[in-house]
């Protein structure tokens, strides 16, 4: 088990994080090339804005396990989670533009959608959220913020529990994958619950 | 007594698949050097509205028994066994039983009806349905002077439907309507799409289609019609009160509480249509509008 995470992290030290953020962004590339050449079924633009989501709703898990993965498996990908972090932001804008100039596309309505509908009330909080978070991913924040970096970062739980409301609200009628994905999130949010202290290896 | 109602929706009767197909390309041509307005103003003029292409209309379904995703019903809707058919109507008629699909379909004119076709949830499509009256059968069977509202119900097959497994909605599906929306002549049976028997996905063999309605009402491969004094359960509306009400009329006005109902997506029109304004009673209100005369549309969704 050690040898094996072990190879993971020395793996995982020689892969630059450029790497990690090129191929997180060929997901977006296929679903726009599948957009323009009819892999999308017969409503395109629903099926390009739910898909977008859905990649920002695993890209924002997969932030969250980064922290759990080396608390309790070892596995040290703590270096790809700025990357990792910033491209679930890329994926929540190109859904969120996906909505505003495809999907509703009249200003009257877009603000009267945030304003009334819960569910989108919902999902641009999360955006909003997300920006603070996407603007201070740098070295200098981190540098220039000290410790208030790492609380105004916690930001990105409550955006991922409304990320899974969102997600679960928008269906019609109780459905498994919204719940699966918040099943995820409030198990990952869950793991960062301080335990009551004992005896460590 | 079929043919009561005259289609405004096209200025031929018939359009053949391959020639409409052709048609619409040349449309389309004819868009792209902008000699045709766009599809905003288009739609206003009911003449040149034409039914969508026969993969959108049967690969883009709600059927939740099936899935819940678009493709689903598509995908697994092959497994649903629609012959034999029978169709039970109870109730308060002179003639209960069980009637055979084939015995139907000897009785009823066939007819096309080229209708809009609105989702509740803010798409809409054009569907080129052939059907009989629901009136004709329900006169078959009998309607008592008592029976005030009509009950439908789809078949419940668990080993022939893989999204009956969860409980999005209370299995079997169940529709209603009042007895005069039922006996309406906008509102059908359709047993086929261009001319072809009806895909499994969408509704085989018989489904109901009442066009001025949101999607949902149109209940899909009846195995059930009770004629009944009381308004009967729906299952959207079992689901989630709040949102699904017993009518649904499509209402640019009332919106659904999580969404606006003014506006709508027509599909097939790519990457880049354009939205629509959505028409009170999906565009049928000078037929049906006095249906509802005196009613607050708004306390009755």
């Amino acid at each position: 088990m050690t040898a094996f995470v072990n190879r993971i992290n020395s793996a995982a030290r020689n892969v630059p994080t450029w790497v990690v953020y090129i191929v997180l962004l060929l997901p977006a590339l296929f679903l726009v090339y599948q957009a323009f050449f009819g892999g999308l079924g017969r409503d395109p633009v629903k099926a390009l804005e739910h898909e977008l989501g859905q990649w920002a709703l695993k890209l924002i898990i997969a932030g969250l396990a980064i922290t759990p993965l080396r608390r309790f498996a070892g596995v040290n990908l703590i270096r790809f989670r700025r990357a990792v972090g910033l491209m679930a932001f890329a994926y929540v804008c190109l859904h969120f533009a996906v909505w505003l100039f495809l999907d509703v596309q009249i200003w009257s309505q877009i603000w009267a959608d945030i304003v009334k509908r819960p569910y989108v009330t919902i999902g641009f909080a999360a955006f909003v959220l997300l920006i603070p978070l996407a603007v201070t991913s740098n070295n200098w924040s981190i540098r220039t913020m000290g410790p208030a970096w790492r609380k105004l970062h916690k930001l990105v739980y409550v955006a991922a529990v409304l990320g899974g409301v969102h997600y679960i609200w928008l269906v019609k009628g109780i459905q498994i994958e919204p719940l699966v994905y918040m099943a995820i999130i409030v198990g990952l949010l869950a793991l960062r619950l301080r335990w009551p202290k004992r005896a460590t290896a | 007594m079929a043919n009561r109602w005259t289609n405004t929706l096209t200025e031929r009767d018939v359009t053949p698949e391959a020639a409409f197909l052709n048609r619409r390309q040349l449309m389309a041509g004819a868009a792209g050097l902008g000699l045709v307005g766009m599809a905003g103003t288009a739609r206003a003029a009911q003449e040149t509205l034409e039914p969508n292409v026969w993969e959108d209309i049967t690969q883009y379904n709600n059927y939740y028994e099936f899935g819940t995703g678009k493709e689903d019903p598509a995908e697994y809707a092959g497994a649903l066994t629609t012959k034999p058919w029978t169709v039970k109507i109870d109730g308060m008629v002179d003639k209960p039983a069980d009637y055979a699909l084939e015995d139907i379909l000897k009785a009823m004119t066939i007819e096309e009806r080229i209708y809009r076709f609105r989702c509740v949830e803010a798409w809409s499509m054009v569907v080129p349905w052939n059907g009989f009256e629901l009136a004709d059968l329900l006169n078959m069977a009998g309607v008592q002077s008592g029976a005030k509202y009509v009950a439908f119900e789809t078949v419940l097959r668990p080993d022939e439907m893989p999204g009956v497994r969860y409980p999005v909605l209370d299995w079997p599906y169940v529709e209603g309507l009042r007895l005069d929306e039922a006996m309406h002549p906008l509102t059908i049976m359709a047993t086929g799409i261009y001319g072809k028997d009806i895909p499994n996905q969408n509704g085989a063999p018989m489904r109901l289609v009442v066009p001025w309605k949101y999607g949902f009402k149109s209940i899909k491969s009846i195995v059930r019609i009770t004629l009944t004094d009381k308004e009967p359960p729906t299952s959207w509306n079992k689901a989630n009160a709040r949102e699904y009400g017993f009518y649904s009329n499509v209402n640019p006005e009332v919106s659904h509480p999580r969404w606006s109902q003014a506006t709508e997506r027509p599909l097939g029109g790519g990457l880049f249509a354009r939205r629509v304004p959505t028409l009170m009673f999906n565009g049928y209100e000078d037929e049906v509008a006095s249906l509802y005369a005196g009613m607050d549309l708004k306390a009755n969704y």
